[in-house]
């Protein structure tokens, strides 16, 4: 059976701790690049926590919403690249190679949820930080783009294992770092194309959005929230 | 010497005259050329010293970031290639409704696209991550049958570009193949040698001409479209996004309209300097500056009419993130920009060239040199305020263009200042024979018949250049007949 892999986020239950980010800095060698290029808008976070506030001081709510690649169905990064750096895998995740990709940050441009990042230096870590390098994933040059892959590498690794033992995939086996980091399991990894998965449960939930659908992007990421509308008609 | 047009057209058939005053500039070089080249190749100099930086250290010299991906390049990119339309197409339109000002215009325009594509093409390259990679755009058969995407708008760019670029280099030579045979029979030396050359063979006969004309019609019919074209997949780089105010069906119109805005602008100012620099008084007469002007204000009131159907109907429509990009323009941080805009593009040149007192030679100047700034302005604001706010709040951000973007940007305008001023040097910059060609026109129809045949033996007379100038008189007189 064929995967198309998809991640639920549930709004209620995020508390803004980024362990995720750093969950995924960690396991995909995102590089540092430093206070004065962080200041000029450049750091790399393949996912983040936005915070909103809504209402008036000292009555503030504070609503955090993880942002990542919301591997579309329907991405508006693909078409644009003149090399197929950004493609469609058959899995259903955007795909991003590195060695084809030029530097047009087209894609970037054109992706709606800005979460496409670019190397605008040669990305390095100064010894003894080269030795946490995850080998599972290779490190991006200058002018490269890069974003978020659902840790594509931990997918294929879980693939290839469960190939070896002869059986299927178990529900919620490949795990990204940033869901498997996740303190109040927030965010939730698995198979669409599995109607029996929590995450296909969680997909169909009537608290379910999906971020910016409007513009037909159709994204594999569901947002969980409750609000009034849900609790008046359900 | 200094004649009005007027008293050209009765003793015009002055053929020594004539070839004296425009292979002037070409025979003779003086020190003020060398000064001028000196002075705008230090700027190129500095310019591809900063691409030099630029490429040893990363991109990251820019000051694009996360969001504004585009900056200073693209806008570049998108001005060069709309300065390209002053000539190819408005040459090609004024060759085709045979307006008979066209003559010394024509010449002067049709270079200002060959460069001004040349410059215009190199920065989808300077702004590349990784230009050393840039062949990957190029269609070429390789071991891993590897192609580029064509859904992407960027190779369309690539492919609109390159046939442009060798449509418009084939339009400009053609019309000089007999200014360069009239150089070889002018010039001594190695100069005949070159331009013996670079004339191909020609040598004025009735067949050379009849095949001439053919491929320039030809060429004037074909290049409009793919003029047109130029543009509309270049706006259509934006327009394929969905990025607030980027996706719009407008696009396409309103980039071809304001690329003729700003190559007739371009033009004009190119001619003023030609007409001062070189003492070309007698050639490009108010006349052409009068109708080139005339455009510009047709031009100028298209622009207008696009950019106030653009943001009324963004205003109505009331999406969020559209209309966040339109009050970030009209009375955001960009205020002070738009408004110059404006100003530049609409409320100086309007009055300066509708009022027909005001439509002079210096009027006409001051309106295109605004709408140059303002054209290049408005390829900004079409780029960076819609790439600062797309639909998340949370990844907003500004730009500032860094040291290098604007030694690079100062680079191309002294690039092309540069590339004119060589070209002018090397090549008659008002096409000879076709000026002869319609002051003999002007001449049969506007004075008396004894003129006429006072103008014959001064033509057939003309012994060593008679290849080039009487022939095409023949020529005309047989079209004309």
């Amino acid at each position: 059976m064929s995967h198309r892999w998809g991640m639920a986020v549930d709004l209620d239950r995020c508390n803004g701790c980024e362990a995720c980010v750093i969950a995924c800095r960690a396991e995909n060698n995102i590089p540092t690049v430093g206070e004065e290029q962080a200041q000029k808008g450049r750091a790399i976070h393949w996912i983040r926590v936005e915070r909103y506030y809504e209402g008036e001081f000292p009555d503030v709510r504070v609503k955090f919403q993880p942002v990542l690649c919301q591997q579309c169905d329907n991405a508006p990064c693909e078409p644009v690249c003149p090399t197929y750096a950004s493609y469609h895998t058959d899995e259903g995740l955007n795909g991003q190679v590195y060695n084809r990709c030029i530097g047009t940050r087209y894609c970037a441009n054109a992706c709606p949820y800005t979460v496409r990042f670019f190397n605008f230096f040669n990305p390095a870590w100064d010894k003894p930080l080269h030795l946490q390098l995850n080998p599972d994933v290779s490190v991006r040059q200058v002018g490269i783009m890069e974003k978020c892959t659902f840790c594509v590498q931990r997918i294929k690794s879980a693939e290839i294992r469960a190939k070896e033992e002869k059986r299927e995939l178990g529900d919620g086996e490949p795990a990204p770092a940033c869901v498997q980091s996740c303190p109040p399991k927030a965010l939730v990894f698995g198979d669409l194309n599995d109607p029996e998965s929590e995450l296909s449960r969680l997909a169909r939930s009537n608290r379910g959005v999906k971020l910016l659908g409007e513009l037909g992007t159709q994204p594999k990421v569901t947002y969980l929230q409750r609000n009034e509308w849900n609790d008046k008609n359900t | 010497m200094t004649k009005t047009p007027d008293q050209i057209n009765h003793d015009l058939i002055n053929h020594d005259l004539i070839n004296h005053d425009l292979l002037r500039p070409v025979a003779r070089v003086s020190a003020r050329f060398f000064l001028v080249v000196a002075m705008l190749g230090l700027v190129v100099l500095a310019g591809f010293s900063a691409w030099g930086y630029q490429l040893y250290s990363g991109i990251g010299v820019a000051g694009i970031r996360r969001p504004v991906f585009w900056g200073f390049y693209i806008t570049n990119f998108v001005f060069w290639i709309g300065i390209s339309h002053a000539g190819t197409l408005i040459s090609a339109i004024l060759r085709l409704a045979n307006a008979g000002w066209r003559r010394p215009v024509t010449r002067c325009a049709e270079v200002i696209t060959v460069f001004a594509l040349c410059i215009g093409a190199m920065f989808p390259v300077i702004h590349l991550g990784r230009p050393w990679v840039a062949f990957w755009l190029v269609p070429y058969p390789n071991q891993r049958g590897l192609w580029p995407n064509y859904r992407s708008p960027l190779v369309w760019d690539f492919f609109a570009i390159n046939t442009y670029l060798i449509g418009s280099i084939t339009f400009l030579i053609l019309p000089i193949i007999p200014d360069f045979a009239l150089c070889r029979d002018k010039f001594t030396g190695w100069r005949k040698t070159l331009y013996g050359l670079l004339a191909l063979g020609w040598r004025g006969t009735q067949r050379q001409w009849h095949r001439l004309e053919t491929a320039m019609h030809i060429m004037a019919i074909v290049i409009i479209p793919v003029a047109v074209s130029v543009h509309t997949i270049v706006s259509w780089d934006f327009a394929m996004t969905p990025v607030p105010m980027w996706h719009s069906t407008i696009f396409a119109p309103y980039f071809v309209a304001g690329a003729i805005f700003s190559g007739i602008a371009a033009l004009i100012v190119a001619m003023v300097f030609l007409r001062r620099f070189l003492h070309l008084e007698e050639y490009l007469p108010s006349v052409c500056f009068e109708n080139l002007g005339k455009l510009l204000l047709l031009m100028s009131l298209l622009w207008v009419y696009f950019v106030f159907a653009e943001r009324l109907t963004i205003w109505y429509g009331n999406h969020p993130a559209e209309v966040s990009v339109l009050w970030l323009t009209q009375s955001g941080p960009y205020r002070y920009l738009f408004w110059i805009m404006v100003a530049c593009n609409f409320l100086i040149p309007f009055p300066l060239l509708a009022i027909k007192k005001l439509r002079t030679i210096t009027g006409t100047c001051i309106a295109s040199i605004t709408v140059v700034i303002g054209m290049w302005l408005e390829r900004y604001l079409i780029i960076v305020p819609s790439l600062s706010r797309k639909f998340l709040p949370y990844a907003w951000g500004t730009y500032r263009p860094t040291w290098a973007e604007i030694t690079i940007t100062a680079a191309t305008f002294a690039g092309m200042a540069l590339l004119y001023v060589v070209f002018a040097k090397c090549v008659p910059i008002i096409s000879i024979w076709e000026l002869k060609v319609g002051m003999r026109e002007a001449s049969e129809s506007t004075t008396s018949v004894a003129a006429v045949s006072r103008t014959r033996p001064t033509a057939s007379g003309r012994g060593e250049h008679g290849t080039v100038a009487g022939v095409g008189f023949n020529k005309t007189h047989r079209v004309e007949l």
